[in-house]
């Protein structure tokens, strides 16, 4: 294959620019010693970091974001590998209209989300309840985890499990070691790549979060709209240091390509 | 095979996916259907929502020039934002694609990691970009001499524009990618040593290649652009609405949750007439080349 040439990488240096541009101004702005917004010149400081230790509402919204994650992409993940199993191995009526259905979120407007739940988790008693968060978040990053353990079923070799009953192994005992084992790889990923999108889900929790349920996004969404001062671009430099870190590992783990091109990485 | 084990297999898919469908039947159709009924409920100031059945949301929606011109907006900055994420997006994919090893997978994380960076951290970061007169973008645009008066963005329509195409930058450059990686680098090859020149090779081997990719991500990043709510809500602020931020308002400000909804199912039908039709428009063309 042929190679870039100078214009092409003059080129690929502003696009690495402007993609980069505004993470970076937040990091820097972070650390200011100023008490207004302003680029640290000769020099930085912490202060906007300890600061964040003042407002109980940003670490409250940060260890209720954490739960929420992590239990709705349980729940979501714990939903898709039979849905998974179903949809690779069986042909049946409605597979497709199922598979569609599971996927919806993907394509309706989060905001269209956020005002249908809004109307009925109020009209259920579930209105600005954690519950219904973790119900409206399950709903929302089911797809992703489908769509890594649906890859990982499809991919699967069916030989092994049929070696394993041929060897007379029960049903559980196939489940417990073949099966499971063998999707493993698409489980964890898919709930990773479900974390992260719940945890920077902003549009439709902002509708159903209450005071007492925000989560991280939604707090500092609010506090934004109200004013930009440099504690809010503290506490999204801390949020921006963490996702990184978990998307580096998750490319060593499983490869950012695989996990966001999807099946066309598979073979390498 | 006896019955009963027939009856088993038959019945295995629906017992697997059956909790996921419950929870989709509750949580997602059962909510949809209700905000769609919700949108011709009546609501007044002072006696709230009532569940009668008029078309007096509707009306106002499609007759009053306020929600035309909102509508009018939130496709206008979609269609600008498509736009600009196709025309800089798709070459930097290519380039990427032509990378080497190390270079590739590093640059690689760098532009599509963004995407799953939190959107309300990354609009701060265009919001303390674009601040005022003094703003980094605009000393930058005049000491290059690319403007000559400071260009506003905070609370314009060219801000909005601009901080989405970042945001939304990385669906473009993953579809196109996706669409380069089945491309076979042999007929580039053979174009170079038929004589074709390194534009030639562009304009009549590459893009027709990638179109689909493009066109594919136009899709995605139009119908994520439209329905947008954090950065138009912070880079347009409270005047500057489009469909999202409007819904937001009626729903969290004046409550009038009726009016709200028919705004909202009304993105959510215009948005999926778009998809689909542009979808089926794209599989047909592209049809008859790859089928």
């Amino acid at each position: 294959m042929s190679r870039n040439g100078p214009l092409a990488l003059a080129y690929h240096a502003l696009f690495v620019t402007f993609m980069l541009a505004p993470i970076l101004v937040v990091c820097f702005v972070a650390f200011t010693p100023e008490g207004y917004l302003s680029f640290p010149t000769d020099r930085w400081s912490l202060r906007w970091f300890y600061a964040i230790g003042r407002y109980p509402e940003f670490i409250a919204a940060f260890w209720r974001s954490l739960w929420l994650g992590a239990l709705s992409s349980a729940i979501a993940v714990a939903l898709s590998v039979p849905a998974a199993l179903a949809i690779a191995r069986y042909r049946f009526r409605g597979r497709e209209a199922m598979t569609a259905l599971f996927m919806s979120p993907l394509m309706i407007p989060h905001v269209v989300l956020g005002v249908a739940f809004l109307r009925f988790f109020t009209q259920i008693g579930l209105g600005g309840t954690f519950t219904g968060l973790v119900l409206s978040h399950i709903v929302i990053v089911l797809p992703f985890a489908l769509r890594l353990t649906l890859a990982s079923a499809v991919g699967m070799d069916r030989a092994i499990e049929h070696a394993a009953i041929s060897l007379g192994a029960s049903d559980a005992t196939v489940l417990r070691r073949i099966t499971l084992p063998l999707v493993l790889p698409g489980l964890v990923s898919g709930w990773a790549l479900a974390f992260i999108n719940s945890f920077d889900e902003v549009t439709m929790t902002v509708f159903i979060a209450a005071p007492g349920t925000e989560t991280l996004p939604v707090r500092m969404f609010l506090y934004i709209q109200d004013n930009i001062d440099p504690l809010v671009t503290s506490v999204s430099a801390c949020v921006i240091a963490i996702t990184v870190l978990a998307l580096v590992a998750l490319d060593r783990a499983y490869g950012l390509e695989r996990l966001l091109v999807g099946r066309s990485g598979d073979g390498r | 095979m006896s019955s009963l084990a027939s009856l088993r297999v038959a019945k295995a898919p629906y017992l697997l996916t059956l909790p996921a469908l419950l929870l989709f039947a509750g949580v997602v159709i059962a909510p949809l259907v209700m905000t769609v009924l919700l949108s011709f409920h009546d609501w007044g100031q002072y006696k709230g929502i009532e569940p009668v059945f008029v078309l007096k949301n509707w009306h106002e929606v499609f007759t009053d020039s306020y929600f035309l011109e909102m509508f009018w907006r939130t496709f206008r900055v979609a269609f600008f934002v498509t736009l600009l994420t196709a025309l800089f997006g798709a070459p930097e994919a290519y380039i990427l694609n032509r990378m080497k090893s190390p270079w590739r997978g590093l640059f690689l994380l760098v532009v599509l990691g963004p995407l799953l960076l939190s959107v309300v951290a990354r609009t701060l970061g265009w919001a303390l970009l674009f601040g005022g007169n003094s703003g980094l973008v605009n000393k930058a645009l005049m000491s290059m001499g690319l403007a000559s008066a400071p260009v506003p963005f905070m609370f314009t329509e060219t801000g909005v524009i601009v901080a989405l195409a970042h945001v939304l930058m990385p669906y473009m450059v993953l579809a196109v990618w996706a669409a380069l990686q089945r491309l076979d680098p042999q007929v580039e090859n053979a174009a170079v040593a038929l004589g074709a020149g390194p534009f030639t090779v562009l304009r009549r081997i590459v893009l027709p290649q990638v179109m689909p990719g493009i066109l594919s991500g136009a899709i995605i990043v139009f119908a994520l652009a439209a329905s947008a709510f954090a950065t138009p809500a912070i880079i347009g602020g409270r005047r500057l609405k489009v469909a999202s931020t409007l819904a937001y308002d009626e729903f969290l400000n004046t409550l009038n949750w009726p009016l709200g909804a028919a705004v909202a199912v009304l993105l959510l039908v215009a948005l999926v007439a778009i998809v689909v039709g542009s979808s089926r428009l794209v599989e047909r063309r592209y049809a008859q080349v790859f089928g």
